[in-house]
């Protein structure tokens, strides 16, 4: 059959992938913490049909070879890491990150995972909670009768109790750093998990090297920009098309083929 | 049987072949720094006693298209594109020199500077290494620079400047993984003069009227062969009826 059949699948496979992608970031434009995907493409290998310089005649070379490529391929789909907008909420416990860093959220298997999701919550026993229920780590626990949470930049908790006029500390979160953020697996539920691409997590205070800040009564929205969305849907649906098209004209010349005699 | 019929089918199979080129082009118009491949048809006479009648067909990928791709604004830092002509070298997966126009950079588990297919990026010493926790600056002339992210910007550390070539195009080859090398296999020397646009990536000089017009024409071309062929077929046909022994 036509080499250019094959080939145009590829294409639309991967104009198809294309089109997934945008797809999940659209249907997540209002995911808190949401960071888009993004597919990465290459050109699959080149088969070398014919060699520059090889003998046209007994007497000639030929000055150029035939090289011919054997379509496209989904290489990755990568997250884009940058910044979301943050968003003020007026909640205690709505916290954004400005920076690089992850809240840590312990799994009920006893694995940690990762999260740019800080709409907390308190559970029945007063822990910081996601919206899932997984508890943050470092765990906090606020006591049953705190009037007001303070969350400082750096990540300190306190609270003030009733009848006392100093606010009294309960601990530190931290945030979680990659080498290579791009790396780490999407587990849905906004959670990422550490894989040998992202690296090891680097822990460290809230405003230290690299981790960025806590911003209390915020969250991050999602960092998907619909116009850009919309504009990358119609490249995605034209190049389909396009594709498709050379599918046809390959099956018109097959089907011409079919009606000599 | 004509002789003709062996040139026509010559024909079809060549077409058929530039069509796959012309596909291949398609396929890769969402890629990232994708050049097209550039086709030609060659004539081939056949060469021999008596008149010269008959020429075959050869399809031929001499070069590429090294026109420059759109650059779109993605504001990622890391992605970068080369302004006009120019390349940015990596490491194949030979272990050689190899130049590309992909620019989605990333780092590595291990903080190495790499392209978003994973090849990793050569730099003026080798390749690119980044300590973690790292806010990453690449500069316009390739010079990565980090600085530790929330700290003042004075205390930037070079970690290295991304090689960028721009050899002449006659003597790039595209090789089978896709990469460009030069002809001779030798690495290209540092080209001061090429620079990079950070925060924007560049799409695919594909260009879909032409490979679409193009593919109508292969299209039409191959129904001519088509046409040709039942024209020797009816020949034979008429020819054989006249020497018919008839009854």
């Amino acid at each position: 059959m036509l080499r250019s059949l094959y080939i145009a699948s590829t294409g639309l496979n991967a104009q198809q992938t294309q089109l997934d992608v945008i797809s999940n970031n659209l249907a997540n434009v209002s995911t808190t913490g949401f960071k888009k995907g993004r597919p990465v493409f290459e050109d699959l290998l080149y088969q070398t049909i014919r060699q520059p310089g090889a003998q046209s005649s007994q007497q000639t070379q030929l000055p150029s070879g035939f090289q011919l490529g054997v379509g496209v391929g989904t290489v990755a789909t990568e997250r884009l890491h940058t910044q979301g907008n943050l968003q003020q909420t007026g909640n205690s416990l709505d916290l954004a990150i400005d920076g690089n860093g992850f809240f840590q959220v312990l799994m009920p298997d006893g694995t940690t995972s990762y999260t740019r999701d800080g709409s907390f919550q308190l559970s029945s026993q007063g822990a910081l909670v996601t919206a899932d229920g997984y508890t943050v780590q470092p765990a906090i626990t606020i006591p049953p009768n705190t009037q007001s949470i303070t969350i400082a930049k750096d990540g300190t908790v306190s609270v003030t109790l009733p009848g006392t006029s100093t606010p009294s500390t309960l601990g530190q979160l931290q945030l979680a750093t990659f080498v290579n953020p791009t790396g780490l697996q999407s587990l849905g539920g906004n959670l990422y998990a550490e894989t040998a691409a992202s690296g090891a997590p680097q822990l460290n205070n809230p405003g230290t090297t690299g981790t960025g800040v806590i911003n209390q009564d915020f969250i991050e929205t999602s960092n998907v920009n619909v116009a850009e969305e919309l504009v990358n849907m119609i490249v995605a649906q034209r190049s389909y098309e396009l594709n498709s098209r050379a599918i046809t004209t390959s099956d018109q010349m097959l089907q011409n083929l079919t009606q000599i005699g | 049987m004509d002789r003709m019929i062996y040139v026509a089918m010559t024909g079809a199979r060549e077409v058929s072949q530039q069509l796959a080129v012309v596909s291949h082009n398609l396929a890769n118009i969402s890629t990232t720094g994708f050049k097209s491949e550039m086709s030609v048809f060659r004539a081939l006479p056949t060469v021999g006693e008596g008149a010269k009648t008959r020429a075959y067909v050869l399809e031929t990928t001499p070069s590429s298209d090294y026109s420059s791709g759109v650059l779109q604004a993605t504001g990622r830092n890391l992605d970068v594109s080369v302004n006009g002509s120019g390349w940015i070298a990596v490491q194949g997966s030979d272990g050689q020199e190899a130049y590309t126009r992909m620019g989605d950079l990333q780092t590595s588990s291990n903080g190495v500077l790499q392209t978003g297919t994973g090849l990793t990026v050569l730099g003026d010493g080798g390749p690119i290494a980044v300590a973690p926790g790292q806010q990453i600056l690449i500069g316009k002339d390739g010079t990565v620079s980090t600085t530790p992210i929330g700290q003042k910007q004075n205390t930037v550390t070079i970690a290295g400047q991304i090689k960028l070539v721009n050899p002449p195009e006659t003597d790039l080859v595209r090789g089978d993984d896709g990469l460009f090398r030069l002809r001779s296999g030798q690495p290209a020397p540092t080209d001061t003069n090429v620079t990079l646009a950070v925060g924007t990536l560049e799409s695919s000089n594909v260009n879909p009227t032409d490979a679409l017009v193009k593919m109508i024409s292969l299209g039409r071309q191959f129904d001519l062969q088509m046409r040709v062929l039942s024209a020797a077929n009816d020949n034979d046909k008429d020819a054989t009826k006249i020497l018919a022994v008839t009854a």
